[in-house]
């Protein structure tokens, strides 16, 4: 670590008297808010909490599958567009995109 | 059915349960003493489906991102070559992140991978042990001599990614049914995951945030943490990123250097 960076006590006591103003001051955000913000696509840094989607949180294992989805034999499948790939772009104008198997 | 000479009765019912080109193992039969070939095939159908299905409730957002023929494809090549190695469900997929990167139909989708590391990061969250987080009391008790040596203790669901693309953002905007609008992949973003009570947050890092909750979840004193995250970024603000992770539930208690 170069000394150019090495942090001070002093600096340091400053940052964390200002972090714990900072946490007195802010409170959480109630849960309209957070939506809202969310919502507005305008979350900040260290904002608003981004949630998952809950309900499947449990995770797999949880279901009984049925025998009559037939999976096992599906290699000859084709490609619809189905996702939300093509929204994402990357700088040189290039999409996703996806090619069948 | 008796087992094959020197197999086990696993070692010869196995192989053909993720392998479509074998054929049933010899000898199977049913209660009733007749031939149970196509009991075989139900059964080996449903481990393929209920492991692709583990696939998508874990990497819901993956799935969302390349539609769900696209997802199926990609979980059955790797559910054939990665069977589960834990009898856990949710423990399945660890490696699917990096088979994303490999695939070759997915390779003009460089930010996916990211974006299943953060999926798993949640899943991992959301079982990890529950802890009460660090209160900031506790923080305003430490005197400032003792600052640039405090270690933190990170709290077991606090967890660190970082990614070349808007991970963040993509995971963020495909984990709900609502409309995607366009999205810049090329703004590299960092992911705080935490769980300070039921509820998985992910959260974007701001400059030089990801290495300083880096440095302080693996058990660097602050001072040291601060330094790192300075020289990482010149825009790193350290009371704005010590009051971001606290409150983000980062840590349960605090240890000093010298203890």
């Amino acid at each position: 670590m170069s000394a150019k960076h090495a942090v001070t006590s002093l600096v340091l006591a400053g940052a964390m008297s200002t972090a714990l103003a900072t946490l007195a001051a802010a409170g959480p955000l109630t849960k309209a808010e957070g939506d809202a913000a969310v919502a507005a696509k305008k979350e900040k840094c260290f904002g608003v909490a981004l949630k998952g989607q809950n309900d499947c949180a449990a995770g797999p294992g949880t279901t009984c599958q049925g025998t009559s989805t037939v999976d096992f034999q599906g290699n000859a499948w084709k490609f619809v567009q189905g996702g939300t790939c093509t929204s994402i772009e990357l700088p040189n104008g290039k999409k996703g995109s996806l090619k069948p198997v | 059915m008796p087992p094959e000479p020197g197999l086990s009765f696993t070692a010869s019912f196995a192989p053909a349960l993720l392998d479509p080109a074998r054929s049933t193992p010899d000898g199977l039969t049913g209660p009733n003493g007749k031939a149970a070939g196509r009991r075989y095939d139900v059964y080996r159908n449903n481990v393929t489906v209920s492991l692709i299905d583990a696939l998508a409730a874990i990497y819901p957002a993956v799935q969302r991102i390349t539609g769900a023929d696209f997802f199926r494809a990609m979980a059955r090549s790797h559910v054939r070559s990665n069977p589960p190695a834990s009898p856990l469900l949710f423990e399945y997929g660890r490696d699917f992140p990096e088979f994303i990167a490999r695939y070759e139909h997915a390779l003009a989708m460089p930010w996916l991978p990211d974006v299943a590391r953060i999926e798993r990061a949640w899943l991992d969250a959301y079982h990890a042990a529950d802890a009460l987080p660090l209160s900031p009391a506790r923080l305003s008790a430490v005197t400032p001599d003792r600052l640039a040596d405090l270690v933190f203790v990170p709290h077991p669901a606090a967890r660190c990614l970082r990614s070349q693309y808007a991970a963040v953002t993509i995971f963020a905007a495909n984990r709900d049914d609502a409309p995607v609008t366009r999205i810049d992949a090329s703004t590299p973003e960092d992911a705080l995951i935490t769980r300070p009570e039921c509820d998985v947050a992910v959260r974007r890092l701001p400059p030089g945030g990801a290495v300083f909750a880096d440095c302080l979840i693996s058990g660097r004193p602050l001072g040291e943490a601060a330094a790192s995250a300075l020289e990482a970024s010149s825009e790193f603000d350290i009371a704005a990123n010590i009051a971001g992770l606290i409150e983000a539930g980062a840590f349960t208690s605090l240890a000093c250097g010298d203890q």
